[in-house]
């Protein structure tokens, strides 16, 4: 009984749903995004979900660019609200669910997969989302809130970003946020050699935007940071200077480039703050990056003459520039992601469909040998090569007979009906029957 | 004689055109090999605008710089050396379609002024009103640079601040490249201004016998250098650079332009003063 045991479980897991929650760069601006950071992180907030009614496996994804909730189990609008209000908390309001978007069972997979691939970044074809991706994962695992489905969608999502990344050429020209930043630079200054960068907060994702800034030759890197050892461990990887957030202002004065990603909830850095450092730096330009969510720099420093501030949404717009290009192999991207959805959503029928198959398989085969057995022991004249014809008899007739039902079944995997189907045949065929199928 | 110079001056212009044509080409369509075609034919551009002035000045026997459309040939020829030196000392991306385009305006409006020649009266004749005229000229030049440069800063920097980025941002240098040329610009223009201004002082005193007379042309040169010394004392003291020099530049140059246009093309280029 051990099989039928399984086989109702992989029933259960065809029977849910993928369901997919969440708001990104393209549908949200910064303000509403804000208000769905996870103070408490990964761990605490895969247990809520876990708590909530309907799921059955759940994945979170917070970049600064998008925030995502997936889960496997119920779909349809209760599911989605309580997903919603999950992501929002209190913040919930009206205006905010408009923001949402929200994608179901395939859909939802193809979502996933193209945001596997870059896709869906900002700038499309970098590879920080990856990282981010896997990362992510690895909490939902230590969490144990995946389970079969998910523990075979996301690694299925890694190998589609891997060979978008190698059949197309998306991830060449833009890499990443830290790119985009570079390039605005040297709008800016010019050659980035001998200028000074000034880091504050010492997050992961300062980290990331140093990786392009250190091949242009700066002259040095300050980190500034809330907690001084966090500080000087990172400055220690630059080659850099530590200093705590109070210098923050005498560290201005000597920098060029200035990336924000504190986790600080308010302004950091106010336009009044900044004027009169611009006189002592006898106005030599400042160019600010924020790529914090929540802000961390005054939108108004933009204003000041010969300061230029970007946000997150803004650098968004430099890549844009030259997007054309890449569209190309978006599109070629775009089928291969589609490619593997469709694969992945015919595994999932399949889970359904497979035993099923077997049993009905193995249930015709059962048949034929044992009327072959009792027809071979009446007949003792039979030639040698009598039986061999016999077998061959039989396995053509069950395979006519077994033909239109395993048509039935595999025809249009993807319908809604397969249940359906698949419960259909187990009934006329009394698979689920009290007593053996012997 | 004179017919030959004059269908050479045709030449210049047709030449200065062609180059602005073929740079504003380049300028839309990006291509690396335009760029090299254009180099060349600026550089061409200078040399036959130089051949002209020498060729007036070898029939004139006198610097060719007494009527205004040999001044204004004159000043878009320092202008495209100034440019061809300048691009030697530094990169600044897509100046020169601005530049050539200043240029072939240039030699468009002398083309508009009569290009007879007059017999020089004796009182400019001498060695200082040549080294007046010439520095001046060649000071003018630099200060029109600074203003193309100007106009290319506030293109840029408005794309910039404005986060969207059109047609010009990827075409137009960085403002770091922009701020340089107007530094660069504006000091040797300065040196050049002041140099001019007490050679011209010089001839004065050589053909009046007086260093200074406030004549209009005198007192509008003597507001032209105080600007330009204003934007020099702060850019190197108080550190006005950026916009705030670019909008500098622009003005002041418009102020030279002015005062050519008014009060010294009137008078026939060189103001005789007195009698």
């Amino acid at each position: 009984m051990e099989g039928r045991e399984s086989m109702a479980t992989d029933q259960a897991l065809a029977a849910e749903h993928i369901l997919l929650v969440g708001v990104n760069h393209k549908t949200t601006p910064v303000a509403i995004r804000e208000k769905m950071a996870f103070p408490g992180g990964y761990e605490q907030a895969l247990a809520a979900l876990r708590r909530l009614p309907g799921c059955r496996e759940c994945f979170l994804l917070a970049t600064c660019n998008r925030v995502e909730a997936l889960w496997v189990g119920e779909s349809g609008d209760r599911a989605a609200e309580a997903l919603a209000s999950f992501l929002f908390g209190d913040n919930l309001t009206d205006e905010c669910a408009e923001y949402l978007y929200r994608h179901e069972d395939a859909d939802a997979v193809r979502h996933l997969f193209a945001v596997a691939s870059s896709l869906d970044s900002m700038i499309v074809g970098e590879a920080q989302i990856l990282g981010q991706l896997k990362a992510a994962y690895r909490q939902a695992t230590e969490s144990h809130a995946v389970g079969a489905i998910l523990n075979r969608l996301l690694p299925k999502a890694f190998t589609v970003a891997k060979r978008v990344r190698s059949e197309t050429g998306i991830g060449l020209s833009a890499v990443s946020i830290s790119y985009a930043a570079v390039e605005l630079a040297k709008k800016i200054f010019g050659s980035l050699q001998g200028k000074n960068v000034l880091l504050i907060g010492a997050g992961e994702m300062a980290e990331l935007a140093m990786e392009h800034l250190l091949n242009q030759k700066i002259a040095a890197v300050t980190v500034v940071n809330r907690t001084l050892q966090r500080a000087e461990e990172l400055a220690g990887r630059f080659h850099g200077q530590a200093a705590a957030l109070s210098d923050l202002l005498v560290r201005l004065e000597s920098a060029d480039i200035v990336i924000s990603s504190t986790g600080a909830s308010g302004l950091i850095l106010h336009k009044d703050h900044v004027i009169p450092i611009m006189r002592r730096r006898r106005n030599r330009p400042l160019f600010f990056i924020d790529i914090a969510v929540p802000r961390d720099l005054d939108p108004a420093l933009n204003e000041l003459e010969n300061t230029y501030l970007y946000d997150i949404d803004d650098l968004g717009g430099v890549v844009e520039v030259n997007r054309g290009e890449r569209e190309k192999e978006a599109v070629k991207a775009g089928r291969i992601v589609a490619e593997e959805t469709e694969k992945f959503m015919s595994w999932r029928q399949n889970l359904a469909m497979n035993p099923t198959i077997l049993q009905l398989r193995r249930h015709v085969e059962e048949i034929c040998g044992r009327e072959l057995a009792k027809t071979v022991a009446k007949m003792p004249e039979l030639p040698p090569n009598g039986r061999a014809a016999l077998e061959r008899m039989l396995a053509a007739v069950a395979g006519k007979i077994l033909h239109s039902p395993l048509q039935y079944l595999k025809r249009d995997a993807a319908c809604p009906e397969l249940e359906n189907k698949v419960d259909v045949i187990r009934r006329v065929f009394g698979f689920d029957d009290e007593k053996p199928a012997s | 004689m004179e017919r030959m110079i004059g269908s050479l001056f045709d030449g210049v212009l047709a030449l200065a055109v062609l180059t602005a044509l073929v740079y504003l080409i380049f300028f839309i369509r990006q291509n690396s090999g335009l760029r090299h075609v254009a180099r060349m034919l600026m550089m061409l551009s200078g040399v036959a605008q130089l051949l002209y002035i020498f060729a007036r000045f070898s029939h004139l026997a006198a610097a060719p710089l007494t009527n205004p459309h040999e001044a204004i040939v004159f000043f878009a020829c320092a202008a495209t050396w100034a440019y061809l030196t300048f691009r030697w000392r530094y990169k600044v991306r897509n100046f020169g379609a601005f530049v050539s385009a200043l240029v072939a305006l240039l030699l468009a409006a002398a083309a508009t002024f009569s290009s007879t020649f007059t017999p020089t009266p004796a009182i400019l004749k001498g060695l200082w009103l040549p080294v007046h005229a010439g520095l001046s000229l060649a000071a003018y030049s630099f200060f029109s640079l600074a203003f193309c440069g100007g106009l290319m800063y506030l293109l840029q920097e408005r794309e910039l601040k404005s986060k969207r980025f059109g047609y010009f941002f990827s075409r137009l240098p960085s403002l770091d490249a922009l701020d340089q040329l107007n530094s660069h610009c504006l000091a040797t223009g300065f040196i050049l201004l002041t140099m001019g201004i007490v050679s011209g002082s010089l001839w004065l005193w050589q053909a009046y016998g007086s260093y200074w007379l406030w004549g209009e042309k005198e007192v509008c040169s003597l507001f032209i250098w105080l600007v330009y010394l204003a934007q020099l004392h702060q850019r190197f003291t108080v550190g006005w650079r950026g916009r705030r020099a670019a909008l500098m530049a622009i003005f002041a140059f418009a102020i030279i332009a002015l005062t050519l246009l008014f009060v010294v093309a009137p008078h026939g280029g060189t103001r005789i003063h007195g009698n």
